[in-house]
């Protein structure tokens, strides 16, 4: 069994350097979990993908499918306990995998990649007011936005920066003074993606933002994190299980399997009349109470336990030998030898 | 019969989450209660499930008025109702084992020879291996946690289900097969159901019919 990552195919680059206009790279990213007593779980393996300024990638994929550690690993906020293989590179060729925690902290975090946290409401201090959140965090990033000078001058431009962030994000000004229990929860979706644009990161990475949203704040929180990506050239990777949230903003989707991107295609074609070609995927449209509303059959494998073939082989109406004994590479945007 | 009849409820008894609710089910009936976030039907559903003593109006099962909720609910009427959240990680005993935590409610009420007979077959239903079963909750997924949660509202046979955005957190296909575990677990007892949720598709598709959260209140 091969857990290593393998060489790099003929398109991965052999040096920093990213092509103009992708913002992030990501090249068989794998994540590792040492575990006491236990064979360690391969949470992410060989996930490869790129994100062009202004485009919005949406990874797909159950809970415990991988998604949320890949977005961990990319923000260096993994456990003690994970070991982490491939590159992710930004534009500038800081390769987010190799840089140590200073640097991610200081320059990564807030600055190069902004964070709209899982669930606003409960990231938000209940004591302090939205702009009070939201001048800290300028603060804390300090730089040009608070720039030097006097206690006053810093201090209007902080409030400055922080109203447009606000602004960025639709969050009504009138608004700012209110703590978090006096916003609805649309509301407190905004000051979470305010928060995110405070540092004016080129690339936004949203995990979970819909849940337990209902459909109409779930379609208002991500079309506002749309407008304020698309427009202005950022990047947005938003992780999610919510297919419907994923269908109206997506320009790309990824669909994780057991820790693999097994298909990565056009929103277009995915949600369109071509469908999805990896069978899991097309699994899971089908899943879909407006489709058949029927289950993939059988659970996931254990990623601390994966089969050496297919992790699918075990629940796909397509497999056969191949399947069973030989893992698909991703190729052509599909990892499977039947697509 | 489920009713409920003229329910007020909430934290607060000067600014009450529900005003009024109205809603009946028929025996075996399965109804959806569709609202927006934060409206309070999560708390009616709580009332439902004898979770939390309404503040005015009444709850009827089978015939019997409920008088006391929670632990003060007698056992034959807290164990006609299951019910599953919608965070099974909040829901669940984080010390338990998952084959503890769905015998549990068995355990409880006294009927422990059950267990070794109960727990696989449930967890077998549910789509839960017998090697997730030895695991704790911050060992598993949060779909193979809520499977046990669903167990374990199942174990004890209740007449009626009560299930509170139980798939507000799942992804399309362990949602798909949640519901059809609720569905299988209907079709063979004859339990009704109030499912509340947010996902106006998913409900119409799952029950027999849908309530609107402003039809069955005050305001
Ligand atoms: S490789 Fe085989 S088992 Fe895996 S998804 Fe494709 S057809 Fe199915």
């Amino acid at each position: 069994m091969n857990t290593v990552p393998a060489a790099d195919t003929g398109t991965a680059p052999s040096c920093p350097a990213v092509p103009a206009g992708d913002v992030l790279r990501v090249e068989r990213l794998s994540v590792r979990f040492r575990m006491r007593g236990r064979p360690p779980v391969a949470a992410v393996s060989d996930a490869t993908f790129r994100l062009a300024a202004g485009e919005c990638l949406v990874l797909v994929g159950e809970s415990g499918c991988g998604k949320s550690v890949l977005a961990s690993a990319l923000l260096g906020l993994l456990p003690g306990n994970a070991e982490t293989a491939g590159s992710a590179f930004l534009a500038d060729g800081l390769d987010l995998l190799a840089a140590d925690e200073r640097t991610l902290a200081r320059t990564v975090r807030g600055r190069r990649v902004g964070l709209v946290p899982q669930s606003p409401a409960a990231h938000l201090t209940p004591v302090r007011t939205v702009r009070s959140h939201l001048e800290e965090t300028v603060r804390a990033l300090g730089g040009a936005a608070v720039g030097t000078g006097g206690r006053r001058e810093r201090a209007a431009r902080v409030r400055a920066a922080a109203e447009r962030a606000a602004r960025r994000a639709a969050f009504p000004p009138g608004h700012l003074d209110r703590y978090p229990h006096e916003l609805s929860g649309g509301l407190a979706g905004r000051a979470a993606t305010a928060l995110a644009l405070v540092g004016d990161a080129p690339l936004l990475l949203a995990d979970e933002p819909t849940t337990g949203l209902d459909r109409q704040l779930a379609e208002a929180v991500v079309d506002e994190l749309r407008a304020c990506t698309r427009d202005t050239g950022r990047a947005l990777l938003m992780i999610t299980h919510d297919l419907a949230a994923a269908e109206r903003i997506a320009d790309t989707v990824a669909v994780m399997y057991a820790g693999r991107i097994v298909e990565t295609t056009a929103a277009g074609e995915f949600f369109g009349a071509g469908g999805p070609r990896h069978p899991y995927a097309r699994g899971l449209l089908d899943a879909l109470p407006e489709r058949a509303f029927t289950p993939v059959p059988g659970v996931p494998p254990e990623l601390g336990a994966l089969p050496p073939g297919c992790a699918f082989a075990a629940r796909c109406p397509k497999a056969d030998a191949l399947c069973a004994g030989q893992r698909p590479e991703f190729t052509e945007g599909t990892a499977c030898h039947h697509a | 019969m489920l009713e409920l009849d003229g329910v007020t409820a909430g934290y607060d008894p000067r600014h009450p989450v529900v005003r009024g609710a109205h809603l009946t089910l028929r025996p075996g009936e399965a109804v959806g209660l569709l609202g927006p976030s934060g409206c309070g039907k999560s708390t009616l559903a709580k009332v439902a499930a004898l979770l939390h003593r309404p503040d005015r109006g009444s709850l009827t099962l089978d015939g019997t008025p409920v008088t006391g909720y929670r632990h003060r609910a007698p056992r034959a009427l807290r164990t006609a109702v299951g019910v599953v959240f919608q965070q099974p990680r909040l829901a669940a005993d984080p010390r338990l084992r998952l084959h503890d935590l769905v015998a549990e409610p068995l355990r409880a009420t006294g009927r422990r020879a059950e267990v070794a007979a109960a727990v696989p077959e449930l967890a077998e239903r549910v789509g839960l291996g017998a090697d997730l079963l030895a695991r704790r909750p911050h060992e598993v997924s949060d779909g193979q946690l809520q499977r046990a949660c669903l167990a374990r509202a199942l174990v004890l046979e209740p007449r009626w289900l009560v299930c509170d955005e139980m798939t507000a957190m799942l992804d399309a296909s362990t949602t798909a097969a949640l519901v059809g575990v609720v569905e299988d677990y209907r079709a063979r007892t004859g339990a009704g159901l109030l499912a509340v949720g947010h996902d106006p598709v998913l409900l119409a598709r799952w029950c027999d019919r849908v309530a609107h959260w402003s039809e069955i209140t005050d305001a």
